[in-house]
């Protein structure tokens, strides 16, 4: 049994949702035990960076220091949240200044952080911890014939956080066919969908989302799978906006990258937040359960 | 000797840990072409990291450029020079917003701010409630065209018109507290 503490983030309890439950479904038959950090609050997302860069940091070092006290490496399975845990860890470790003001502000909470928590990606425990080979041996449901366009996005290899490469990653590829999927190329994996522009510049937002969604489509794929939340929601809640604007029928479901594993083991849809999921995956999805 | 308009605007930003890279740019225009709004912003990107060299403050900051930033960090691992261009332009958007800078032309100010009071008043984001905030703050109207979407979220379960009371939050609120204090300072 291997054990981290678990950081959702906020999106995997609400707009993610179908992350939230398949991450936790999925950790079971791979004997990963995610201990939820208690209590843990906002990471100091993009949005709080932008707009403060070093208050930003004393919000995601509340939860640095919390997952200090566990010993454990701090996994979370949002992109964002994985860039910006990440990045304050990084800045608190190269500023000794602001890791005292910082400490000198958590110590009204009787927290303290002494910069040794290492923030990691769900994919890439998956993909490092876990192994390739591990994760076929649980396919119960061989995803044979499926195929498949892994998308990225953007945080998840960028900057560059020593997972993968930051433009032409690979690993979520080798993931996907360790299922028993076909991944077909997809030349925009790790480009962006609009992330949360996609409420204030929603043009913008949803051009960049049917360059992606042709992509996939153009070649081949009858899902895209991503491990991103954001990236999920945009593709998939939104997907009704770009048909309308651009007279497509773009019709292809998204999925969560944990959601396609857990249906290749055989664990119920239910179980995996499928319903949560807006374009339908039944008639894709329908040989394998 | 007195310093000149132009140093006192690159040193605001170069002494911030995000804006540090600003005095390695070459102007080789990576980072434009590589960013996906690029075309939408009022200055380029490169154009931006230009004008800040150049002291042009007030062109800078009340401008609409940085805001179209997706935080995508493309020019990020592409620049040959390390300058860190998506840290540098969130650098620029929180002196816009510290100084009261309103750019014409962008609601992304307005949604950011959104975010960050729902998060100082839960704890955690709470989208329904940030989106509530948001399009009271630009233009209510819109929030009719978004209805579809808000309600197939909320049917598939991903919306709450609540948000969750968390512990946290309260610790989180005097530890920013704390902090703007310590910061303060300085």
């Amino acid at each position: 049994m291997k054990y981290y503490a678990y950081y959702p983030g906020c999106s995997a309890e609400a707009t993610g949702a179908g992350l939230g439950v398949s991450a936790l479904a999925i950790a079971k038959p791979l004997d990963m035990e995610l201990i939820e950090l208690e209590d843990w609050t906002c990471c100091g997302t993009t949005a709080y960076g932008s707009l403060d860069e070093s208050e930003a940091i004393v919000v995601a070092a509340r939860n640095l220091a919390l997952a200090e006290k566990t010993g454990l490496h701090l996994v979370t399975p949002c992109s964002n949240c994985f860039l910006t845990l990440s990045k304050a860890n990084e800045r608190l470790k190269e500023q000794p200044k602001l890791m005292a003001q910082v400490n000198e502000a958590l110590a009204v909470a009787n927290l303290e952080y002494h910069g040794s928590v290492r923030v990691r990606h769900l994919t890439e425990v998956l993909v490092k911890d876990i192994g390739l080979e591990v994760i076929s041996t649980k396919v119960k449901r061989p995803l044979n014939g499926l195929k498949v366009a892994p998308y990225y996005g953007c945080q998840l290899v960028r900057p560059d956080y020593g997972f993968d490469d930051p433009e032409f990653p690979h690993s979520l590829d080798r993931l996907v066919e360790s299922l028993g999927a076909t991944v077909v190329p997809f030349p925009l994996k790790s480009h962006c969908c609009g992330g949360s522009l996609i409420i204030s510049e929603e043009d913008l937002a949803l051009d960049l989302m049917r360059k992606l969604l042709a992509n996939a489509v153009g070649n081949g794929a009858e899902c895209i799978v991503t491990p991103c939340p954001l990236c999920q929601t945009n593709l998939d809640a939104y997907r009704g906006r770009v048909n309308s604007k651009f007279k497509t029928n773009y019709d292809l479901p998204v999925l969560f990258v944990t959601q396609l594993m857990g249906v290749a083991f055989g664990i119920d849809g239910k179980d995996l937040g499928l319903k949560t999921n807006i374009v339908p995956a039944g008639k894709v999805l329908a040989n394998y359960i | 000797m007195e310093k000149t308009r132009a140093s006192t605007f690159l040193e605001e930003v170069g002494t911030m840990p995000g804006g540090k890279g600003v005095r390695l740019c070459i102007q080789c225009g990576t980072c434009t072409a590589s960013c996906p709004s690029a075309t939408r912003w009022e200055y380029t990107p490169s154009g931006v990291i230009a004008m800040v060299r150049a002291g042009m403050r007030d062109e800078v900051l009340s401008s609409s450029s940085m805001w179209h930033c997706l935080s995508c960090y493309f020019c990020t691992v592409r620049c040959p020079r390390g300058v860190k261009p998506t840290e540098l332009f969130h650098v620029l958007e929180g002196l816009a917003s510290q100084h009261g800078y309103k750019a014409r032309g962008t609601r992304t100010p307005a949604m950011y701010s959104s975010f960050v009071k729902t998060i100082k008043g839960n704890g955690r984001v709470h989208e329904f409630g940030m989106m509530l905030r948001y399009y009271l703050k630009t233009n209510p109207l819109v929030s009719l065209t978004m209805l579809p979407v808000g309600l197939k979220l909320f049917s598939h379960k991903r919306l709450s018109f609540l948000p969750k009371k968390i512990k946290g939050r309260e610790d989180l609120s005097k530890i920013i507290q704390k902090f703007r204090e310590v910061r303060d300072k300085s």
